[in-house]
């Protein structure tokens, strides 16, 4: 069965590793706070200016001073530490922060990622993520395998404007975990409990390397 | 010591004319500077360009002085809380110029500290790198940017002295300090304005030479955009 959002999450911390600095985006990536595994210590960066981030405040003690990139209420942990924003991005580009988990509309073959506008519609902007996804060594994308009108998003080229180029390293959806090789494309990982080979391969447009057997994400 | 210290928001923005460059602080609605929005939005100075991460919500912060059409230009990183915004950018009464937001933070840092152009990474392969130079440094691209240049700097601050030092709290620092060194006027509004000698100098986030108004601000309403809590007695 394909995983929910919780899952997709659930899958993604387990990439975690200890004393790592992570910056996790908008939606899907958030709720892999919620999933840290046993024995591992990392520190949650948000680029509006926090290290050290907690989860929401209890009811009624919500600080309007202490918010997220999300601009959601949030609270920080021992050991936290706030900045501006030209020192919350120069720790980006100069890649203290190990991880960055963020969402995406399409990934191509080679690690190129969109995300932040559709033609047509209201662009809103690509916040942060532009500097995020050119600077981060190591990029997971958490999205579903298909968008709405059922098309996969996993692309040889990336239809919408491009966030960034040749960044991402690996993609985990509600179906599948794929690593990215720009020289051979997605190579699939594992697969999503129950969900077999042949519906990852028929939902994947981009370049699809399946070699052996693939394993069951174990959650 | 020089002090720093003016009566109210109004006089503050003396000097402020139409088709100016601002700066404008904050994040989401986190650390903008209420009093100074409201008295530029008394002013009616019109057709400005603000520089500003985002452009606030129908009814408060930026989105105050859209709905006066005071601005004529926005470049922010983020801008989609606001339907007015939505309106104007549509049919064309708003030009937006939309920039990646460590290279906005840059273009603010990079004007206060003397620095006229830096390279990024951010935007390379973009749209956003259309027409930028593009240059190679230890085999990786880098785009060439800008810093800002801008008339005024509207910033906010939790403390600040009669001369013009100021201390943040939590993440309504953001661009606010990086604004205050950029500008050629810079002006505070902080929450409490204590005389100098108070603060500790150890303690200072932006130092009062890049200041050049200060004032106290007053109803700070500081709305919460996205209120998310966690139920104190969880359902047992």
């Amino acid at each position: 069965m394909a995983l929910d959002k919780n899952g997709i999450a659930r899958r993604i911390a387990q990439e975690l590793r200890d004393g790592w600095y992570v910056n996790l985006g908008i939606g899907i990536p958030t709720l892999v706070a919620n999933f840290i595994p046993e024995g591992i210590d990392v520190e949650f960066q948000s680029e509006n200016g926090i290290l050290g981030m907690g989860p929401f405040p209890f009811e009624g003690d919500e600080d309007a001073d202490l918010i997220n990139a999300g601009k959601q209420t949030i609270t920080a942990l021992a050991g936290a530490s706030l900045f501006d924003s030209a020192t919350s991005f120069g720790m980006i580009r100069a890649r203290k922060v190990q991880l960055t988990v963020l969402g995406a509309m399409e990934v191509s073959d080679r690690g190129d990622i969109a995300n932040w506008k559709i033609p047509g519609r209201m662009v809103k902007g690509m916040g942060g993520a532009m500097d995020l996804v050119a600077s981060a060594e190591n990029i997971i994308v958490a999205m579903q395998h298909s968008n709405r009108e059922g098309e996969s998003k996993l692309l040889t080229e990336c239809t919408l404007p491009l966030t960034g180029v040749g960044c991402v390293k690996k993609v985990v959806t509600d179906l599948a975990v794929l690593d990215i090789d720009p020289e051979r494309g997605f190579i699939l990982r594992e697969r999503a409990p129950g969900v077999g080979v042949d519906e990852i391969v028929a939902k994947t447009a981009g370049r699809l390397v399946v070699e052996g057997a693939i394993p069951e994400m174990r959650l | 010591m020089i002090r720093k210290v003016v009566a109210n928001a109004d006089v503050a923005l003396d000097g402020l004319t139409d088709g100016m460059t601002l700066m404008v602080g904050g994040f989401g609605l986190c650390g903008i500077p209420e009093n100074l929005i409201a008295a530029l939005r008394k002013r009616g100075t019109r057709n400005l360009t603000c520089i500003s991460n985002n452009a606030g919500v129908d009814g408060f912060g930026l989105g105050l002085l859209l709905e006066t059409r005071q601005i004529r230009k926005m470049i922010s990183s983020y801008v989609g809380e606001n339907d007015e915004f939505e309106r104007q950018m549509l049919s064309g009464e708003l030009e937006v110029e939309l920039i990646p937001q460590g290279t906005l933070a840059e273009r603010c840092r990079a004007a206060g500290a003397g620095i006229p152009a830096f390279f990024t990474p951010a935007g390379f392969g973009t749209e956003v790198a259309e027409g930028k130079e593009v240059r190679m440094f230890g085999g990786k691209p880098y785009l060439l940017e800008h810093a800002f240049d801008a008339d005024f700097a509207l910033v906010k601050a939790w403390k600040g002295d009669e001369a013009g030092n100021l201390i943040f709290k939590g993440t309504a620092r953001n661009f606010n300090p990086m604004m205050a060194m950029a500008g050629r006027v810079t002006v505070a509004e902080v929450e409490e304005l204590v005389p100098a000698g108070t603060l500790d100098p150890n303690a200072i986030h932006v130092p009062g030479i890049f200041v050049h108004r200060i004032f106290q601000g007053a109803h700070y309403e500081k709305r919460i955009e996205q209120r998310t809590v966690r139920p104190k007695n969880p359902a047992i």
